[in-house]
């Protein structure tokens, strides 16, 4: 179990100050603090998810599933490269979206919980996109209305691409729920290990009450039931029943992670820590 | 506006030996507009190094790295073009062609004599496929992809056989902009460039 991170007395204050409306009167920086947080989130989601997905890459149940995971893995990392880009161009010290994604500790990530999920089986990949997709794809439908113009511009565009994650994540949760014995345990067995992760994904904490008040984030709890709605209709036309309620685990958008997390940075990391001149 | 005579050229040596490839070569593939578009050329390179007009017969020589059958003008991601500046917009989020194409773009200028000319990209209002040419509809079609599908078309035409009797394979194809499907009618696999 790795040391959590303090929290800081400045971004306590940050966050105080930069409550509401009054957020507009609040230093520039604290105003950058929160959005490179809050960018930061956007783009550890994507990142991790995508490199998570490309582990299939070469080892999908047929060459069709692979070229989709594949494909879903390269429309993450692209928003990755976007949000994360952007975040160091606010962050101002010079660090560009290579630096953040390869030379950031696990400690630093701000994903939450449910993307560094291992992959497990098929099953269990498809109950993570599924879970995450359509959690996603509402989520930028509302940023792309944002009052930042840069997070407005990539939710625009990678909405169009999310959407397609999530119609292919559905479809295959159905044909797996509604599919053979074994298709339905393991698909069972995906949605329980993934089903904890959910409420994460609706806990909005300062800063993400901070983005969301000035209209730059999007407020979550905004589409919970409606995202509820179309996992159970999802979750019914696969006939499999929705897992029963679990302890939440939160604490990803603070760097708490669990332990998969760093095993899988080794791997992403390695090669640009060990040559930090290596060029494509 | 003018075009230069290299993309053409490009583009019928990509068509042809694919379609020797394929075996399927025929004068139904030759398009009307070729002859057109040599002859604008051969007037149009007097100005080149002086004007925008120069900057737009650079970037219509400029191939999709991944369908060079396609001018990345004929693809819709050039949106400005100005003395100093080109804009330009990624097709998908996550297309690797994007960091290729930039440096084409950016070594053709350099060779064109065009240092001066930035490249700049926009993100916003996103690409759609709506923005591909005529001419790279028929450019797609002729290389062996299918299109976008138009307002009302249910089914792409197969691009051997013309049959609209075909079925998706897979949503995800061989690059993030085409899905996989086959026809019916000759029973050939082929690409179809997704709406977006």
């Amino acid at each position: 179990m790795p040391s959590l991170p303090p929290i800081r007395p400045e971004d306590e204050a940050c966050a105080q100050k930069a409550r509401d409306h009054g957020a507009f009167d609040a230093p520039v920086e604290d105003h950058q603090r929160a959005l490179f947080d809050y960018l930061l989130r956007l783009g550890d989601d994507s990142l991790i998810l995508g490199q998570r997905l490309s582990e299939w890459c070469g080892h999908a149940p047929s060459v069709e599933v692979d070229l989709s995971l594949a494909n879903m893995a390269l429309d993450l990392i692209g928003q990755a490269t976007f949000f994360l880009g952007y975040a160091g161009e606010v962050e101002g010290e010079g660090r560009d979206g290579d630096a953040l994604a390869f030379h950031r500790d696990v400690l630093d990530f701000r994903n939450c919980w449910l993307v560094e999920q291992p992959n497990g089986d098929f099953a269990q990949t498809m109950a993570r996109q599924f879970l995450f997709s359509t959690w996603q794809k509402m989520l930028f439908d509302r940023l792309a209305g944002s009052r930042d113009e840069q997070i407005a511009a990539i939710a625009a565009k990678a909405v169009k691409e999310v959407a397609y994650h999530q119609e292919l994540a559905a479809e295959w949760v159905i044909r797996l729920g509604d599919g053979t014995d074994e298709s339905r345990r393991r698909l069972a067995d995906g949605l329980g290990w993934m089903w904890r992760f959910v409420p994460e994904l609706f806990d909005a904490d300062r800063v993400d009450a901070e983005m969301a008040a000035r209209g730059i984030g999007a407020e979550t709890a905004a589409f919970r039931e409606d995202y509820d709605r179309r996992v159970r209709a999802v979750l019914a036309e696969a006939t499999i029943e929705p897992p029963a309620d679990q302890r939440p685990i939160l604490g990803g958008r603070r760097g708490h992670h669990s332990e998969h997390l760093g095993h899988m940075l080794c791997t992403m990391q390695f090669l640009p820590r060990t040559y930090p001149d290596a060029l494509w | 506006m003018v075009r230069t005579g290299t993309a053409v050229v490009q583009d019928e040596s990509f068509r042809s030996s694919r379609a020797k490839s394929r075996g399927a070569g025929t004068d139904s593939e030759q398009r009307p507009s070729t002859q057109s578009i040599l002859s604008d050329a051969a007037g149009g390179v007097e100005g080149l190094g002086t004007n925008e007009d120069g900057v737009w017969q650079v970037l219509h020589s400029v191939p999709d790295p991944e369908i060079p059958v396609l001018s990345i003008v004929d693809l819709g991601i050039v949106r400005s073009v100005s003395t100093d500046r080109v804009t330009i917009t990624p097709t998908y989020t996550g297309c690797p062609a994007t960091q290729v194409i930039e440096r084409d773009i950016r070594d053709a200028l350099d060779a064109a004599g065009y240092r001066q000319v930035r490249i700049e990209t926009v993100l916003a209002p996103p690409w759609t496929t709506d923005w591909i040419t005529p001419e790279g509809r028929a450019r797609l079609h002729a290389y062996g992809i299918a299109p976008p599908l138009a307002a009302g078309q249910r089914t792409p035409a197969c691009p051997q056989c013309g049959s609209v009797e075909t079925r998706e394979i897979s949503r995800f194809g061989s690059t993030p902009c085409k899905a996989l499907w086959r026809c019916l009618a000759c029973a050939e696999p082929f690409d179809l460039f997704k709406c977006h």
